[in-house]
């Protein structure tokens, strides 16, 4: 039997209340004991003194290209970027080419994935054909070839009536239906977020209230329908406020938030960098500290990373023919860091909650926690080490981040995957 | 101005009094007709994204009256109706090895972008929504005129300000210099953030509560693809927003009104008001030349 002890680590499982220093086991792909000194033979030794050892981080929001957009970014390319970044579990969003709208398309990227991917990956199923909005999608049998949630992402149900329907076709499946909150006719032709800088850069602005009514909208109908309403990347304070709201009126409303989100607002862009071009867009310095807020209070659920590859030829443009999106697993976590938890503002504990048990729990995953018999996915993390971001040494086969270049105090140090090892930071 | 130059928000008070010195002594070598050769040997290369009269004439002109080459490049007809990259359009030019690029084109920031890849200095001849540089310091060379400051001079702009990058261009402009800024225009035109961008600037709807007691009523185009986003047909904004000869008697009575043109007559200001004693339209447009020939020595003389 294969076995891997990780010795004297400070194990923290937010799903069980630990945080002690303890060694973990792990036999064949599950996680055998945890405990003090354990009494292993013939195990493969990895050394954490010194290390925080978490539950494998799940990112729930990714785009990995494929199929259909492999210039971009592979299955395979796209998980060895989110192993770098200490993800264990990552969730690709449908819009791929074609979209991912039915079992066959799902099964492809559970066989792909099985084939090339380091790290374990879940697709999410089309709420409509096409992600065109109108019909919906062979949902029954998305779930049955793998999906753990659906969304249009990028491409938004606008009429309500075929929301209200896929919330409860959801429901019935017992999926989390996820929508990327933004209304296209208020957000039309926008580059990025209204307010006084889009108006100071002459671009064109997308106001956060095409974000809000959406959440309104969709926090209505999951009341109406009874389903789980996920809001994807939430960016602006009233949305945050909603989700609150909701939550306190015990619908089942649960939220994320990017790093992006909760590190830099639209004044933080250098003049036309397309590298800060994204949806929902940087929005104000208050939004910012909304989401900010929200993550301390208990309102959002989960960080995720909405990690949007895009060939440099593509961000190379005049700003408004720039698609949207930046990477985003590498950085991760060492933003959290840098932005919540050295700053005292939510301690190490609860930042793992949001890598791990709170999108397992959004998604209804086995894993996101250290208990026996889990799956063996866990994350190895150094708070403090220090290290630089370059991009160009990106695992990812695009190179669109705002944090090229960027000073970090701490990351991840080794990521396991089903008891495997599958990336080691170098030293 | 080291490479070149891409708007008026980063430039300082002085740098512009430079330049508008130097503009009134060419509006002398102007009126003389006189060529000079201090730029002989030069190039410039008008690259021209979107449809321009008077900008792209104005440049070539300047860059003739001092003796520098200059071609103009127009985007129909050129490598870009074929699919080429704005990058790579700008970087086969750049090969050429011309001393300056002057750029108009539709996307704000456009000139941004390349002169951040780019070592040839890049003159902004208006980017999409965002600065018309050279119209701003035209303007001013044309309140000069007549003028002892600008300081303390009360200044209407109005029209659909939120799409003019003329509008941005003057604010800073202006405020750098200490003149009070109205903005006016229907509320769908105008958003209020504009107020915060720069200081001594109010905002109203109302254009009789803007002209009232201005120095210089600045007008602008309206721009007939916005139409739709004015929620204002052509004959209600006129009625509205159009600047009429009754509109001037509640104005100094020295006031001077201005247009970048190219003006729509009947749809935002009348053709009275257009011919009047108090238009200095086409003396914004001769001071055009004086203006972009001493951007261009700036930018040109080593």
């Amino acid at each position: 039997m294969r076995k891997l002890i990780i010795r004297n680590g400070r194990v923290i499982d937010p799903a069980n209340g630990l945080d002690k220093v303890a060694d973990v086991l792990i036999e064949e792909d599950k996680i055998a004991a945890l405990g003090e000194k354990l009494q292993v033979s013939g195990a493969e030794r990895f050394d954490a003194s010194g290390l925080v050892v978490a539950p494998g981080f799940i990112d729930m929001h990714a785009h990995l290209r494929e199929p259909g957009f492999e210039h971009a970014e592979t299955i395979e390319s796209g998980s060895r970027a989110a192993a770098a970044g200490g993800f264990t579990t990552i969730c690709c969003m449908p819009n791929t080419s074609p979209v991912n709208d039915n079992a066959t398309v799902t099964s492809y990227i559970v066989d792909r994935a099985a084939r090339h991917a380091i790290v374990n990956v879940l697709p999410i199923g089309a709420i409509t054909k096409g992600s065109a909005g109108e019909e919906l999608s062979a949902i029954g049998s998305m779930k049955q070839a793998g999906i753990v949630a659906i969304s249009d992402d990028g491409r938004p149900v606008m009429n309500a009536r075929v929301m209200r329907r896929a919330m409860e076709t959801a429901r019935s499946f017992r999926l989390p239906v996820i929508d990327h909150c933004e209304d296209l006719h208020l957000s039309a032709g926008g580059d990025m977020h209204e307010g006084i800088e889009s108006v100071r850069l002459g671009l064109r602005g997308i106001p956060a209230a095409s974000e809000d009514v959406m959440v309104a909208r969709d926090i209505l109908l999951a009341e109406l329908t009874g389903a789980r309403f996920h809001v994807a990347h939430i960016s602006s304070r009233f949305s945050v406020d909603m989700v609150a709201f909701a939550k306190a009126r015990g619908i089942a409303v649960t939220c994320e938030a990017t790093p992006h989100h909760f590190t830099l607002a639209d004044a933080d862009m250098p003049p036309y960098d397309s590298n800060y071009k994204m949806k929902p867009p940087l929005r104000s310095a208050c939004d910012t500290g909304a989401v900010t807020q929200g993550i301390v209070s208990g309102t959002v659920d989960a960080i995720a990373t909405d990690h949007a590859p895009h060939a440099g030829s593509e961000k190379m443009q005049e700003f408004e023919k720039c698609p949207f999106g930046i990477i985003g697993f590498e950085t991760a976590l060492a933003l959290a860091l840098e932005q919540l938890v050295h700053p005292g503002k939510i301690s190490l504990p609860r930042m793992l909650e949001l890598f791990t048990i709170g999108p397992a729990r959004v998604l209804n995953l086995a894993s996101g926690r250290l208990s026996p018999g889990a799956p063996a996915d866990v994350t190895i993390l150094n708070p403090d080490r220090p290290w630089t971001y370059d991009v160009n040494k990106s695992a990812s086969k695009s190179r669109n981040s705002p944090f090229h270049g960027r000073n970090f105090r701490g990351g991840p140090v080794a990521t396991i995957v089903r008891g495997r090892i599958v990336w080691k930071v170098e030293t | 101005m080291p490479g070149g130059l891409l708007g008026i928000e980063p430039l300082d008070r002085a740098e512009m009094e430079a330049i508008l010195d130097r503009a009134k002594h060419f509006q002398r070598q102007q009126v003389e007709g006189r060529k000079s050769d201090q730029l002989r040997g030069r190039l410039l290369v008008n690259l021209f994204f979107e449809s321009s009269t008077r900008t792209r004439t104005s440049f070539e002109i300047a860059a003739k009256r001092l003796g520098a080459d200059a071609i103009s490049i127009t985007a129909s007809g050129s490598s870009v109706d074929k699919g080429e990259s704005l990058v790579d359009t700008l970087n086969t030019l750049g090969a050429m090895r011309p001393d300056a690029i002057v750029m108009r084109h539709a996307a704000s920031g456009a000139p941004h972008f390349l002169a951040r890849y780019l070592p040839t200095p890049i003159i902004n001849a208006g980017d999409g929504t965002h600065e018309h540089p050279t119209q701003a310091l035209l303007d001013a060379r044309t309140i000069l005129d007549r003028r002892a400051t600008l300081e303390g001079l009360c200044v209407a702009i109005i029209g659909d300000i939120a799409h003019s990058r003329v509008a941005r261009s003057n604010m800073y402009l202006l405020s750098k210099f200490g003149a009070r800024i109205v903005l006016c225009g229907p509320a769908s035109l105008l958003p209020v953030q504009l107020a915060n961008i720069t200081p001594g600037v109010t905002l109203t709807h109302d254009i009789r509560e803007a002209i009232r007691d201005a120095d210089v009523i600045m007008m602008l185009r309206v721009q007939l693809e916005r139409q739709h986003e004015a929620a204002f047909s052509a004959s209600e904004y006129f009625r509205f927003y159009g600047l009429r000869l009754e509109h001037l008697e509640l104005a100094k009575p020295d006031v001077m009104v201005m247009h970048p043109g190219p003006i729509n007559r009947g749809r935002e200001i009348s053709s009275e008001v257009a011919d009047s004693q108090r238009s200095v339209i086409l003396n914004q447009v001769e001071n055009g030349i004086a203006v972009r020939m001493a951007v261009l020595e700036r930018i040109l003389s080593n």
